[in-house]
C-alpha cells in the first residue's frame, strides 16, 4: 500500500468547499440519541407525528400545548440551540401572512375583536394553518439539522421510496456543489472583465450565463452516465449502507408520533365528556 | 504469439457531424506492457479511449481486448468488455457520482455481481492500492483534485480490469499529487495505456509511446527515442517543457 506523505486527515476538506456544502450545511453536530437514530426510523417518526398533528382540531388546544413539549422536548435532546431553530423556522414567514389575511377575507358569521371585524371560521383555519405548519416546520428544522441530507435520502430509500427518485435526488445532491462552483467561477470570471449587473439591459448577458450554465450541466451528466456505463451500470445503485434500525432504535423514535397520539385520544375523550 | 492485452485494427471513427476524428488506428499491446498514447489537444485520444471499452463503435476496423472483439450489439460480451476494461476519465468530477468513496468504489464491482462481504473486501483492497482508506466515508467534493483522481482509480482498479486506461492522469495536479499518483501506478502489476500530451509523465511512466495526430498513429517506439526526435514532436505540436532535456 502506498501512503501520501501528507496525512489526508490533517486537512480533509480543501479550503474552496468548506461551508456551503449543500448536503451538510444544515447539519449541527452532536451526539445525541435523536442523532444516533437511524435516518429511516427520523423520517417515519417526523411523518406519523404530523400526520397526528394534523388530525387533531384546531379547538382542542389543550392538545396543542403538550405536542409543543414534545417537539420542545426532541429539541432539547437533540441538544440543538433553541435560537437556532427558531431562525430557521422563519422559512414558514410565506405562510404566516396568508394566515393572517384568511380571517379579515375569510366568510361566514363575524365577530368583533379590539374593534375589527374579523370572520369567526377565517380566525379558526388561520389559527389552524399557523398551529399546524409551525409544528411541521419545527420537526422538519429538527430533522435536517440531526441528519445529512445523504442519509436522509438513505431513510427514504430503506422506507421503500421508489429506486429512481432516490437516484434522481442523490444526483442531485452529488452534482449541486459541483454546479454551483461553476457558477460562482463564471461570476469571478464576469466580474473580472469588468460587468455589472445593472437592470434590465444586464439580463441579456446573464440569460447567456444560464444557457452557458445549462449546456455544461448537461454536457457533464452525459459524461457521469458515460463513466457510469463504464462500470457496467445497469439502472440501479448498490445500496452498501450497513445500517439497520433495531428494535430499540424503533422504539426511541416512534415514542414521539405515539405519545402525540395519546395525546391527542385523551383529549378526545376529555372534551366529549 | 498469445492474445494481446489491447488490440486496435485498421479503426475508423467520423462524428456525426461528419468530423473524421480516427482515420485508420492499429496498435497493440502486450500484457504487463505500460505504454503512452500520446498526441496534442485534438488528435482523437479521448475519442480513442471512447472505442477501448464500447462506448462508440468505430465506422470499420475492430478493437479487441483480451482476445475479446469489442461488439456493442453483444450485451454480454460489452458486459465482460467493461469490467476489463478500466477507464479513467479526465475530470474525476464525473466519475464520482455516489454520495460517499467507499460507495463510489463499490459502484463497479456491485454491476459485476458482487455482495456483502466480497464486496467489501474489494473495495478496502482498492482502496488501500491508491492510499485513500481512511477518508473511505468522506463524500467525493471533500477531496482535493488530487485525492480525486485518485480515488477515481480506485473506482476502476475495484472492478479488477485486465487493463487500465487514463485519459490526462497528470492534468491539474500539482507536483506532488502527480508524484504520488506516478507511485501509485507504478505500484500497480497492471496493463496500463495513458493517454496524454504531458510528455516527462509519460518519460517517467511509459518504456513505451505511441504518438496520435490527424487520427493516425504515426510513431511507436520507445518513449526516449520518441522524445529525442524534436522534428516529429513539432510535427505534431507536441513540445516538451522548456529545459527539459532527454539524454
Amino acid at each position: 500500500m502506498i501512503r501520501p506523505n501528507e496525512d489526508p486527515l490533517k486537512h480533509p476538506i480543501s479550503d474552496h468547499h468548506h461551508g456551503h456544502d449543500f448536503g451538510e450545511r444544515l447539519v449541527l453536530h452532536r451526539h445525541s440519541i435523536v442523532h444516533h437514530l437511524e435516518p429511516q426510523v427520523k423520517i417515519l417518526a417526523m411523518f406519523l407525528f404530523i400526520i397526528v398533528c394534523v388530525a387533531t382540531p384546531i379547538h382542542f388546544w389543550q392538545a396543542f400545548v403538550v405536542y409543543g413539549l414534545l417537539v420542545l422536548g426532541t429539541i432539547l435532546i437533540a441538544q440543538l440551540p433553541l435560537n437556532v431553530v427558531a431562525r430557521r423556522s422563519l422559512i414558514e414567514l410565506p405562510f404566516v401572512f396568508f394566515a393572517i389575511m384568511m380571517p379579515i377575507f375569510g366568510s361566514g358569521e363575524r365577530v368583533e375583536v379590539l374593534g375589527v371585524s374579523l370572520s369567526r371560521l377565517g380566525i379558526e383555519s388561520g389559527a389552524s394553518i399557523l398551529v399546524k405548519g409551525t409544528f411541521g416546520v419545527l420537526c422538519a428544522v429538527c430533522l435536517s439539522a440531526t441528519t445529512p441530507a445523504r442519509e436522509i435520502l438513505r431513510g427514504l430509500e430503506r422506507l421503500r421510496l421508489p429506486n429512481l427518485l432516490v437516484q434522481i435526488v442523490s444526483f442531485m445532491i452529488r452534482y449541486v456543489n459541483v454546479v454551483s462552483d461553476e457558477m460562482v467561477r463564471m461570476k469571478i470570471a464576469r466580474l473580472s472583465r469588468g460587468f455589472e449587473a445593472q437592470g434590465v439591459r444586464s439580463w441579456r448577458f446573464l440569460a447567456n450565463v444560464a444557457g452557458a450554465l445549462f449546456i455544461r450541466s448537461y454536457e457533464r451528466g452525459e459524461r457521469v452516465y458515460l463513466a457510469m456505463l463504464s462500470r457496467g451500470y445497469s439502472g440501479k445503485l448498490p445500496d452498501t449502507g450497513h445500517g439497520s434500525a433495531g428494535i430499540r432504535q424503533w422504539a426511541q423514535g416512534l415514542l414521539l408520533p405515539v405519545l402525540a397520539l395519546l395525546v391527542l385520544a385523551m383529549t378526545n375523550i376529555w372534551m366529549s365528556r | 504469439m498469445s492474445e494481446a492485452a489491447l488490440l486496435v485494427e485498421s479503426l475508423a471513427y467520423e462524428y456525426p457531424d461528419g468530423n473524421l476524428a480516427l482515420h485508420d488506428v492499429s496498435l497493440r499491446i502486450e500484457r504487463g506492457e505500460r505504454v503512452a498514447l500520446l498526441g496534442p489537444n485534438g488528435s482523437g485520444k479521448t475519442t480513442l479511449v471512447k472505442h477501448l471499452n464500447g462506448i462508440l463503435a468505430g465506422n470499420s476496423g475492430s478493437v479487441s481486448v483480451d482476445g475479446v472483439r469489442v461488439d456493442l450489439q453483444n450485451k454480454d460480451s460489452l458486459r465482460r468488455i467493461r469490467s476489463s476494461v478500466g477507464v479513467v476519465f479526465q475530470d474525476p468530477d464525473d466519475q464520482l457520482f455516489m454520495p460517499t468513496v467507499r460507495e463510489d468504489v463499490a459502484f463497479g464491482p456491485f454491476n459485476m455481481g458482487a455482495r456483502g462481504e466480497e464486496l467489501d473486501l474489494v473495495v478496502k483492497d482498492a482502496l488501500e492500492r491508491v492510499g485513500m482508506w481512511e477518508l473511505r466515508d468522506r463524500p467525493p467534493h471533500h477531496l482535493s483534485f488530487g485525492q480525486r483522481r485518485r480515488v477515481a482509480v480506485a473506482t476502476v482498479l475495484s472492478m479488477s480490469p485486465k487493463i487500465l486506461v487514463l485519459d490526462e492522469p497528470s492534468s491539474n495536479l500539482d507536483p506532488a499529487s502527480r508524484r504520488e499518483l506516478a507511485d501509485i501506478l507504478r505500484g500497480l502489476d497492471i496493463t496500463l495505456l495513458m493517454v496524454t500530451h504531458d510528455l516527462p509523465y509519460a518519460l517517467e511512466l511509459c518504456e513505451r509511446s505511441l504518438v496520435l495526430a490527424g487520427g493516425h498513429v504515426v510513431a511507436d517506439s520507445r518513449t526516449r527515442e520518441i522524445l529525442r526526435d524534436t522534428d516529429l514532436l513539432s510535427r505534431h505540436r507536441l513540445e516538451l517543457p522548456l529545459g527539459f532535456r532527454v539524454d
